[in-house]
């Protein structure tokens, strides 16, 4: 079988995707690091779901999908928001729950 | 309620309008509500609760005749239709006692295999056992109707089951009846007379408590039941006897009449439990009834519980020598005192003993025995009661005196075993003694003193309406045909059957001296009224003066609202009428004691049909076939003896007449002066100890010494009174042999002799020897042991609570607050710092988590 190489994409996948989480200062880019982690892990679904073949694994990669689109929106609007009223959206600069 | 007491009609047969015998609780509870409601809510109505009363006391009266009515009913039905059944209930001879010899044929068939109770009467919770009927073995009347039982658990315990129900009979619904219809009176009649009083609301609430305990002892089913009414009844008198208790005398006077009920209420108890367990652990009266009367029990154990009641009968129902609270409760209001004389409380003793004949009849062996210790004790409260009243200047203590003497004669009919007759007169007597006393309150209402020779006389002038029906309810207790005391007294003496001399025969047994002393009280019953009669109502008024007088605070019970009587009646120097509230039941009283003896003609009595002989009879005695009822035997009535006893009560009256009205009258005082009482010693003693109540007070209790003249007679009254009594009850009664009763006749005779004379001569009376060293003992204990404690334990609060505060709340607790603070604050500042409001660095955080998380998943697990 070749589940580990899907397992070993999805890891890729999944590490750029935290690395552009934690590393990038641009709100959107984060945003999209996320969609990187979230179909990573759908690749793990869908590749495990077929190992051992059930159609679990595909509709919850689509359940993912649903969730990702519902999240990105509220995402895109909560920076949109954020850029309105600072004119940028550096993360480092949005620090106002600083204790 | 009615879940409660939910009772089904399992099988039997009775007639289809028997439901308010069945749900006859309904009757005491509806003055019970009452109570709670005029007690709440009395202040705020318009009328301070007294039209509450009124309305629920007349609801339950009516549902009280409607039960007679059922009950006659029943009766009836019983009449028409023949015997059903053998027996009232199944009655098992698994009854556990080992002296019952004899078998008398009861239920042999009873094996349905139920053992729950020693003696196997079959009646659990919510099972009514209704009237089915019973052959008539005895006396050829058709057949009888069961009494009916409901009854449900109180409680259990032990494997106990507590009973509470009700117990329905032809006694039941009479007393129902006359305590529903007196107590309805006596509020209507109260309305008028404590009108303005300050705790006007207070009387109402206790009037109708008074009226739902009495009536709670009337239905009980069983025994313990019958005490908690008993008791009750007795704490509600305690409260109405002392409603003015501001007056030192009053509160005495109730505290008297509560103690004095507890000296019977130790006989009370005991005399119970000897039943429970003679009768095979239960209270039901029905099962104690049938067993006693069936000789399960034996007798011995029967005639010490019934000489353990009479204890308590002495002393609620005003037996020599426990009467002496009963004329010292005239402090109460005088409704009340109508309401205790008539209905609610000094009958309880003779229901008791009506209630629970079958111990009773055979306890004392009252079936042709010729003395027993009810029938003496009897005879000798109606001598001695009629004896007290002729020296009384108090109107209410003459009336208090002769209910002593009637209850006597009650008393006397049961010991003769003249059951009817006993609750014949009951009931008569209720109606006419009701009547007597609304009427003495009547007049002391108008002259606000119940003393006849300082402040009454001539009031036949002035109150023509309460001098009427004074006058009949005084002819009904003399028992002058046709009024109703002559039938019910009639019957009495008929049953005492011990009267050779008249001709007549039956009765239980040859009680002579019953006879003989009923029919000398009925003499000087006729007499002493007639005095009242004199003195209250005819000759000179004699309260002029008084009226116009500001010194009659003591005994005038207006005082005691807001003084409206001064307003009423302090600027005329007449009395005058009472209004309609209080002439209305006076005469609704008066027309009962014409007519209720009607109800009773005797049997063979050739002036009226065959069809109205002996109805009462018929209706409330249960025919010696059920179980629960002894065979009693009948007296035939003669001609003879109601003649020649009128004819000596009218002696009576007549002497008390020719001395009053024609020698005292000419004289135009109260009394002669340099009367037979002055002029010979032995009179003039008999006075003195009369007025003085035969010492009963003295001996009892602490008082002015009495001179060696006084007491020495005294004590050989009493010793010779004892001796004879004690011996009499032990050779005649107990049939012991012969030398035994004289020697303990004399025993007891000495022993009273010392007691009485020592008591008399000291002042000292039998009370003071427990009353003072009690006292004492109850003042050092208070002091040193009670105050002691309370006083180191006060000190030791302090010094505790010193430590406490100190150390512990200082200390401890407040530390322990301030140290939660202070971490807590310390804590903030630090984490703070992990805030930075960096999302990336959260997300940092929660990868790095979730990487240790993996890892420990990975390697650890």
């Amino acid at each position: 079988m070749f589940l580990w190489q899907f397992l070993l994409l999805s890891a890729i996948l999944f590490c750029i995707g935290v690395y552009g989480v934690l590393a990038r200062r641009n709100g959107v880019l984060v945003l999209m690091s996320i969609e990187l982690i979230l179909n990573a892990v759908n690749i793990n679904f869908v590749a495990m779901g077929a190992f051992n073949g059930t159609a679990a694994g595909e509709v919850f990669a689509l359940f993912v999908i649903a969730v990702a689109a519902a999240e990105v929106g509220i995402g895109l609007a909560i920076v949109l928001l954020i850029y309105r009223n600072r004119r940028s959206i550096d993360l480092h600069e949005v620090d106002l729950m600083k204790g | 309620m009615a879940s409660i007491f939910a009772v089904e009609s399992g099988g039997n047969v009775y007639q289809s309008s028997g439901w308010l015998l069945e749900n006859v609780w309904l009757i005491p509870l509806i003055p019970a509500i009452s109570f709670a409601l005029i007690l709440f809510f009395g202040k705020k109505m318009p009328k301070g609760g007294s039209e509450l009363g009124i309305v629920m006391i007349g609801a339950s009266f009516l549902l009280a005749v409607l039960t007679a009515g059922q009950w006659i009913g029943q009766v009836n039905y019983a009449d028409n239709h023949g015997t059903e059944q053998a027996h009232c209930f199944d009655f098992g001879d698994k009854h556990h006692g080992d002296d019952h010899g004899e078998d008398d044929g009861h239920a042999e068939d009873d094996d349905d295999g139920d053992d729950h109770s020693a003696a196997g009467l079959l009646l659990y919770p919510g099972e009514t056992a209704s009237a089915f009927f019973v052959e008539d073995g005895g006396d050829g009347n058709s057949s009888s109707p069961c009494p009916v039982i409901s009854n449900t658990t109180w409680w259990s315990n032990g494997g106990q089951n507590f009973k509470v129900g009700t117990f329905v009979d032809g006694l039941t619904v009479t007393l129902l009846v006359v305590v529903t219809l007196v107590s309805l009176l006596v509020n209507i009649y109260s309305t008028d007379y404590v009108a303005g009083d300050r705790r006007y609301t207070h009387y109402f609430a206790f009037l109708s408590l008074f009226t739902a305990s009495m009536l709670f002892f009337v239905v009980s089913e069983n025994i313990l039941q019958m005490i908690v009414g008993w008791e009750l009844v007795g704490v509600c008198s305690f409260a109405l006897i002392g409603h003015w208790w501001e007056e030192q005398p009053n509160s005495d006077a109730a505290l008297k009449a509560f103690l004095t009920n507890r000296v019977g209420d130790m006989g009370l108890l005991i005399g119970m439990i000897i039943l429970f367990f003679a009768a095979g652990e239960t209270f039901s009266v029905f099962e104690i009834n049938a067993l006693a009367n069936s000789g399960q029990i034996s007798q011995n154990l029967l005639l010490i519980a019934s000489l353990c009641l009479l204890a308590a009968v002495m002393s609620k129902s005003g037996q020599f020598i426990l009467h002496t609270w009963l004329p010292d409760a005239m402090a109460g209001p005088t409704p009340v005192s109508a309401l205790i004389h008539a209905a609610t409380m000094v009958v309880a003793g003779i229901y008791m003993i009506a209630r629970l004949y079958g111990v009773f009849f055979n306890g004392l062996s009252i079936g042709g025995s010729s003395i027993n210790a009810l029938a003496l004790l009897g005879a000798v409260t109606c001598l001695a009661g009629a004896m007290l009243a002729f020296v009384q200047n108090d109107i209410k203590k003459v009336l208090a005196y002769s209910t002593i003497s009637q209850l006597g004669y009650m008393a006397l009919a049961l010991g003769v075993g003249a059951w009817t007759a006993a609750v014949f007169h009951l009931m008569t007597h209720a109606f006419f003694k009701a009547c007597l006393f609304l009427g003495a309150g009547s007049v002391a209402h108008s002259v606000h003193s119940f003393d006849m020779k300082e402040s009454m006389g001539g009031m036949r002038k002035y109150m023509p309406h309460t001098y009427r029906t004074f006058l009949i309810g005084s002819l009904a207790l003399m028992g002058l045909p046709p009024l109703a005391g002559f039938w019910s007294k009639d019957e009495i003496l008929a049953g005492t059957g011990g009267w050779g001399l008249f001709g007549g025969t039956g009765g239980n047994g040859a009680y002579t001296f019953a006879l003989i002393m009923g029919t000398l009280a009925a003499m000087m019953t006729a007499a002493y009224m007639t005095r009242v009669l004199y003195l209250t109502f005819f000759g000179e008024f004699r309260g002029a003066h008084h009226l116009h007088h500001d010194d009659h605070h003591e005994e005038e019970h207006a005082d005691h609202g807001d003084g409206h009587g001064h307003d009423d009646h302090g600027h005329d120097a007449v009395p005058h009428e009472s209004g309609p509230r209080i002439v209305v039941p006076l005469y609704i009283l008066a027309f009962l004691a014409l007519t209720t003896g009607f109800l009773n003609f005797p049997g063979g009595f050739q002036l009226v049909p065959k069809g109205w002989q002996l109805r009462f009879e018929h209706y409330v005695e249960p025919r010696s076939a059920t179980e629960y009822f002894p065979k009693i035997a009948h007296a035939t009535p003669s001609w003879t003896l109601a003649i020649v006893v009128t004819a000596l009560v009218l002696c009576g009256a007549a002497a008390s007449y020719l001395y009053y009205f024609k020698r005292v009258d000419a004289q135009g005082g109260t009394e002669l002066v340099n009367g037979l009482t002055e002029r010979n010693a032995l009179a003039g003693w008999g006075h003195h100890a009369l007025v003085n109540k035969y010492f009963l007070d003295h001996i009892y209790d602490s008082g002015p010494a009495q001179p060696a003249s006084v007491a020495t007679p005294a004590a050989g009254l009493w010793a010779t009174a004892a001796g004879l009594g004690l011996g009499f009850t032990l050779g005649n009664g107990l049939d012991i042999s012969m030398p035994w009763p004289i020697i303990w006749g004399g025993v007891a005779a000495v022993t009273i002799f010392l007691l009485v004379q020592s008591a008399l001569l000291t002042g000292i009376g039998i009370a003071s020897f427990v009353k003072k060293p009690m006292a004492y003992f109850i003042n050092w204990f208070n002091k040193s042991v009670l105050d002691g404690v309370i006083d180191n334990t006060g000190k030791g609060a302090v010094a505790v609570a010193d430590v406490v505060y100190h150390k512990i709340d200082q200390g401890v607790v407040d530390g322990a607050v301030n140290l939660a603070g202070a971490a807590s604050s310390g804590a903030g500042g630090e984490l703070r710092r992990m805030q930075t409001g960096k999302v990336q660095q959260y997300a940092a955080l929660l990868f790095g988590g979730a990487a240790i998380l993996a890892g420990i998943l990975m390697f650890v697990i």
